[in-house]
């Protein structure tokens, strides 16, 4: 306390030349982004305007018209120019299939995919928190069985933990509904198939945290205190292993866009998943891009901001560069 | 007392898991060892069979026996599997030794490359990729590995910053060994064991992509014996027919798990012997 006077004006700089370097990686990992699609846009096999006129035969003329709207005869790095100003506008293009821009196109399937995202990652932190308290320092063929089922967990691959809920629970036993618009029963099954792996991998981790958390001094001091057990779990070793689970649910919403892919593929919904999917396939690479760039914009805010929560949440952070 | 533990809990686990790989090497290699069918035999009077009697595990809705098309999609799912992952082994280590013997601009570049390349999910890279380069096993192949270069390049440059400061890179070097010569004699050959560590975890993680991309309708296509499209194939039947949705998808899990416990063990081993 008698440094903090002292002290506080170089914290405050160190936290503020962190949240820069950040802010620079950021603008880097994104700028990459956008460069990675518009090159992605050039390399692929046939030219633009053919992918936009599609199968339909078109006059000579049309073409030239169609080239001379898309600004396709302008020299590259013109077009590289105006693709980057209309990114920073929010204008990521127009979709060459849906006959939407593609800001419209990825809004409108949105919604879904958050709601089963954010289905998926609740239904793992609560199952995982659960296991880790039940599990962490117990008796040695839990932990083993825990592991194991762990480990089967994070092997087995999402579309088929999707196959088997729909063949046995839906198909079978005719528990949930098989389709997408049944309201929220539907989307229980699906919510579950993306929480398995995130679950087998925050189990790992938390129960790992927990262990270290458990041999600390505290510990010992709570429980002469006259604490129970799972109290002594619940109100102090839980808090000390949840800052790496922190990091690793903020990694994982970035990656959850590929889980929403076969996900919905799996149990016909729609969302991100699918849109993007489609447009592979269709070759509508605007769309693709525009998710691609959605998923870094994610992988950008959560990172930063995780970044930054956990000096808050951690002071042993404060000082770190 | 803790290395005593878990070796004597592992060890059942692990052997079962080499047994495993064993066997699907084994069905990759020489799959007419395992079966005696073709994977493209059909057999009209007896679509989606139930498991058990002539058809161990089934068949699907064109009467094709299900084990033999496991069997035989060994090859391509492990072909791939190691096939991306070399990719990514060799290509990462390169740009790991450019990171860190190539001076600071080299470094900076290979390594915010990465970071970007590591800020989008895998499977999303993996689809832009084929949309550019169109589907198909190259594709597939690069699709599968770009993700992993960034990942050996920050391995392999973390293990040879710390291994060019050792003693024995010092006296090499003071014995008048040229650059490439203790890179290739020295440095490599130590920075190798949790490279293959690594290697061998991440060739579960490409079997399961793949698959994946299978699924999807990328990478093998329906007909062809392929677990993931296998399971895409049989999509319509998994209502009436539990078999055609479990095995294609345990076999794809059994191999995974087995190389993900073969992996772990190994990095307890190379951990072991570093500390």
């Amino acid at each position: 306390m008698k440094h903090a006077g002292k002290r506080w004006p170089s914290r405050r700089r160190h936290l503020l030349s962190a949240a820069l370097i950040r802010l620079g990686t950021s603008l880097l990992v994104l700028w990459g982004a956008v460069t990675v699609s518009f090159s992605a846009l050039l390399l692929t096999p046939g030219s633009v305007e053919d992918a936009l006129i599609g199968t339909s035969n078109v006059s000579p003329l049309v073409r030239q018209q169609i080239v001379a709207d898309y600004g396709l005869d302008r020299p590259l790095i013109a077009q590289y120019g105006s693709y980057i100003g209309n990114v920073l506008t929010g204008d990521l293009g127009h979709s060459y299939k849906l006959h939407q821009s593609v800001t419209s196109a990825v809004g409108t399937q949105l919604g879904d995919s958050v709601e089963l995202a954010l289905g998926g990652m609740a239904l793992a932190l609560v199952a995982s928190v659960a296991l880790a308290l039940f599990t962490a320092h117990r008796a040695r063929w839990l932990r083993g069985l825990s592991s194991g089922v762990e480990l089967i967990g994070i092997s087995i691959p999402t579309f088929w933990v999707g196959i088997l809920l729909l063949t046995f629970f839906s198909f079978q036993l005719g528990w949930f509904p098989s389709t997408a618009d049944s309201g929220p029963a539907s989307l229980v099954l699906p919510s579950v198939a993306v929480a398995v792996p995130l679950t087998a991998l925050l189990t790992q981790v938390m129960r790992e945290g927990l262990e270290l958390a458990l041999d600390e001094p505290f510990v010992l001091t709570a429980r002469a205190r006259g604490m129970s057990d799972f109290g002594v779990r619940l109100r102090h070793a839980l808090r000390h292993a949840l800052l790496p689970v922190a990091t690793l649910t903020g990694l994982m919403l970035g990656s959850l866009i590929g889980a929403m892919v076969v996900i919905e593929q799996v149990f016909n919904r729609q969302g991100i998943g699918r849109l993007v999917l489609t447009a592979v396939k269709e070759k509508d690479l605007p769309v693709v891009m525009g998710v691609v760039l959605l998923s870094a914009l994610i992988y950008v805010v959560v990172s930063t901001v995780l970044d930054l929560l956990y000096r808050v949440i951690d002071p042993r952070l404060r000082g770190a560069q | 007392m803790p290395s005593a533990t878990v070796r004597a809990r592992i060890r059942p686990g692990l052997w079962a898991s080499v047994l495993f790989i064993a066997l699907i090497v084994l069905a990759a290699l020489f799959p007419g060892l395992l079966t005696s069918g073709s994977p493209a035999d059909t057999n009209i009077v007896a679509t989606l069979s139930p498991p058990g009697g002539e058809h161990l595990l089934g068949t699907d809705a064109n009467g094709r026996d299900i084990l033999t098309r496991i069997i035989y999609g060994a090859r391509p799912s492990l072909l791939t599997g190691l096939g991306a992952t070399a990719l990514g082994v060799v290509s990462g280590t390169l740009l790991g030794l450019l990171a860190s013997l190539g001076g600071r601009v080299a470094d900076e570049i290979v390594m915010r490359l990465g970071d970007m390349v590591l800020s989008l999910p895998s499977l999303l890279l993996a689809l832009l990729i084929l949309s550019v380069i169109g589907p198909g096993a190259v594709g597939t192949l690069y699709a599968i590995a770009i993700y992993t270069i960034p990942v050996y390049a920050r391995l392999v440059r973390v293990q040879t910053m710390v291994i060019r400061r050792s003693l024995y890179v010092e006296a090499a070097r003071s014995l008048g060994l040229s650059g490439p010569r203790i890179v290739a004699r020295h440095i490599l050959p130590n920075a190798f064991a949790p490279i293959l560590v690594l290697a061998t975890i991440e060739v579960g993680t490409a079997i399961v992509a793949v698959s994946s991309l299978s699924f999807l309708g990328f990478a093998a296509q329906p007909p062809a014996p392929e677990w993931g499209a296998m399971l895409a194939g049989g999509k319509d039947y998994f209502g009436i027919a539990w078999w055609v949705a479990v095995f294609p998808g345990l076999a794809i899990t059994l191999t995974v798990l087995s190389i993900t416990v073969t992996g772990r063990w190994l990095q307890r081993r190379v951990e072991g012997r570093a500390a």
